[in-house]
């Protein structure tokens, strides 16, 4: 494989013109499941994925304010169709993912069981991580996802680490990197992504941007807010998808992640936002009332709810059915959490270290 | 037994783990085509390939984090820091993701990683380049810190270090990479993690002492042995965790412990090792545990400063001799 060739957007001197960019929306002509080759399966399984995402984060701001949850809650409502849309185009187990602290939406798009995300939250002894991590630090081995990380940016190099493993395993897989707006700032984004390209890694970074670093606007922190267009100081590919569009965020994930296939890293601007607060303590006073009902009017839920209506792939019954079983799911896995122990006080010396009998201090 | 260089005794470790499980790979600034920047893995290019052995730009954070997720993927990097003193923009990968994540993530993912390089003082190179990093380090619950003072230890220590399961800081000398000593060409020969070794017996002082202050402890040792006095020197070889009890059983002989570490002195190594001393061998101590360091300053440059920064044999003879009640 050639290094660096572009597979689309390509200028006649090589570089990228700005022109192969673009938000493209959602189409009746352009992006129907069947032109993205989606099944009718297919599509219902992306809604209720979707949904569950937003029901088990609804019902997990609630269970904070029982003070179930304590420390960080960081939630994805409004973003759900940029987790969906990425986890239908890759192969789940043998590709690997890896995002920051607002994790939820990856982990249970991949296919993590509710139960052992909720009882995570809740800190408790069968959690995903075993009650250790918390809200910020999902992780599954079986599915590859990676965590879960909290400190902004670090998990760059980390990813560009496992997309190094792919390559030098030569077992086909690739990485997928989330990040937010914010981490574009720091310098490890820079250095993993120079890295990936000199390296011609397995990777697709994607910069889920939801407008705002905490409560600071990309405009006030951003001296260039495209950030697709970091991709050209690295000799990578980039474009920006819709968020907000489910089939879109497939869509480019799919071309990004056949590159990444074929050993060319590259940069996926997702355009997206979210709907609370950085985190539960956060009241949002940065942004207008107005601003958050016209985003919402743009819900990516309700944007394939309606799809799916207007293409008889399934009728209004039929989908609230899908929403009562995962309404049923989610309050589930609240109940499970609540009758899960707390760990063992000794848990706290298990899993420091491999080695068996380390000699902790104490 | 073989005669090696330190340096050389170090790339025999990797090699010889290189040769035996190939996923194990060396990253680091000009570790490849420039044969290293202190010529320590001088060959391993045209041996191992460009798969294997790996050229980085100044991307400290960056080729840290990529051997993190390596790691976590299943391969064995050995990352090697130019000097420990660069470590600190990649301080982030070492202290929150190859420490912790195998915690954060309940045990589902390992890090088996080795930051290796040059720590500590080297000369007039001023304040920057001559950190002393262990402490900083060792207290980071999920590292491993090793230190050692000869180049047997470093084969033996590193070869350790790259089979342990979890991260490993192994921190060398940049003015010992020349030094000579045998070193044991047996087949896997290996030196366990977190065991100290009693370099010299003794009995009337113990003197603790790791990497290059080791050297002053013998020295202090054979001053000493001029006076009529006999101390015992430990080498504890391994930081973290650290092998108090080898230290105790000297100190239940000798009541008496003098700790060499050039290291700043506040929240050091010798700090802690002081502070276990007095918890666990009170009742055995003739006299308060006395320690050597490097001064409570940034390390200067002008030759006299830099004297005097560092810690000398003859500071650590007084403090034998204090401890001993002698004048």
């Amino acid at each position: 494989m050639p290094k660096r060739s572009k597979s689309n957007g390509e200028a006649a001197d090589g570089r990228e013109s700005d022109a192969a960019v673009e938000i493209v929306p959602f189409s009746d002509e352009e992006l129907s499941h069947d032109s993205l080759g989606l099944s009718r399966d297919q599509i219902i399984g992306m809604y209720r994925s979707m949904m569950l995402q937003r029901r088990f984060e609804e019902r997990a701001a609630q269970m904070y304010g029982k003070q179930k949850i304590a420390g960080f809650l960081h939630l994805y409502i409004g973003q759900e169709a940029v987790s969906t849309g990425s986890a239908e185009a890759i192969r789940i187990g043998e590709d690997s993912v890896i995002t920051a602290y607002r994790d939820h939406g990856i982990g249970l798009a991949l296919g993590m069981e509710p139960n052992a995300c909720m009882a995570e939250l809740f800190g408790r002894q069968d959690g995903c991580s075993r009650g250790k991590g918390g809200s910020m630090h999902y992780f599954s081995k079986d599915l590859r996802l990676f965590g879960g990380h909290g400190i902004v940016g670090s998990h760059i190099p980390i990813g560009t680490g496992i997309a190094f493993a792919h390559k030098y395993k030569e077992d086909g897989g690739v990485c997928l990197c989330f990040l937010g707006d914010g981490a574009v700032g720091q310098g490890a984004f820079h250095e993993a992504v120079n890295l990936a390209s000199l390296y011609d890694l397995p990777i697709v970074y994607i910069i889920e941007n939801n407008q705002y670093a905490m409560g600071t606007s990309v405009s006030r922190a951003f001296a260039e807010t495209d950030f697709y267009k970091q991709a050209d100081g690295y000799d990578m590919h980039g474009a920006v998808a819709n968020g907000m569009d489910v089939f879109d965020v497939y869509r480019a994930m799919t071309e990004h992640v056949e590159m990444a296939r074929n050993f060319q890293p590259s940069i996926l601007e997702v355009r997206t936002y979210r709907y609370r607060g950085h985190s539960m303590s956060d009241p949002g006073n940065y942004r207008t009332k107005e601003e958050l009902d016209s985003r919402k009017d743009d819900d990516p839920i309700i944007r394939l709810k309606a799809y799916i209506i207007e293409r008889d792939l399934a009728t209004n019954d039929e989908l609230d059915v899908v929403d009562e079983e995962v309404k049923k799911v989610v309050l589930d896995s609240v109940s499970y959490s609540d009758e899960n122990p707390f760990p063992e006080l000794e848990e706290i010396y298990e899993n420091v270290y491999a080695q068996e009998d380390y000699p902790f201090l104490n | 037994m073989a005669t090696l260089q330190f340096r050389e005794a170090i790339r025999a470790a990797m090699v010889e783990e290189m040769e035996r499980d190939d996923r194990i790979f060396l990253i680091g600034e000009e570790v490849a085509q420039y044969n290293g920047a202190y010529k320590v893995s001088e060959g391993m290019l045209d041996r191992f390939g460009e798969k294997r052995v790996i050229d980085t730009p100044i991307s400290e954070s960056g080729f840290s984090g990529l051997g993190v997720g390596a790691a976590m993927s299943g391969l064995r990097p050995i990352v090697e820091f130019m000097t420990f003193n660069f470590s600190f923009v990649a301080i982030d990968q070492l202290i929150n993701n190859a420490a912790k994540i195998r915690y954060m993530s309940g045990g589902q993912f390992g890090v088996p990683i080795v930051f290796r390089g040059p720590n500590g003082a080297a000369g007039q190179l001023a304040a920057t380049h001559n950190t002393s990093t262990e402490s900083i380090y060792a207290t980071i619950p999920g590292l491993k810190v090793v230190s050692p003072s000869n180049p047997d230890d470093a084969k033996g220590l590193l070869k350790s270090a790259i089979r342990d399961d979890d991260p490993v800081i192994f921190l060398e000398s940049e003015v010992m990479y020349g030094m000579k000593g045998e070193v044991s060409d047996a087949d896997d020969y290996t030196i366990p993690i977190g065991k100290a070794r009693i370099a010299r017996e003794g009995s009337d002082v113990t003197i603790v002492a790791h990497g290059r202050s080791y050297w002053l402890g013998l020295e202090t040792a054979d001053k000493l042995e001029k006076d009529g006095f006999s101390a015992e020197v430990i080498d504890p070889r391994t930081i973290r965790p650290f092998d108090i009890d080898t230290v105790l059983t000297s100190i239940r002989k000798t009541n008496r412990c003098v700790i060499i570490d050039e290291s700043n002195p506040f929240a050091s190594i010798s700090s802690e090792v002081a502070y276990q001393i007095q918890e666990r061998a009170f009742d055995f101590l003739d006299s308060p545990v006395l320690r050597i360091t490097a001064r409570d300053t940034p390390a200067p440059y002008a030759k006299n400063l830099m004297d005097y920064y560092m810690p000398q044999v003859k500071d650590a003879y007084d403090a034998c001799r204090k401890v001993m009640y002698v004048n």
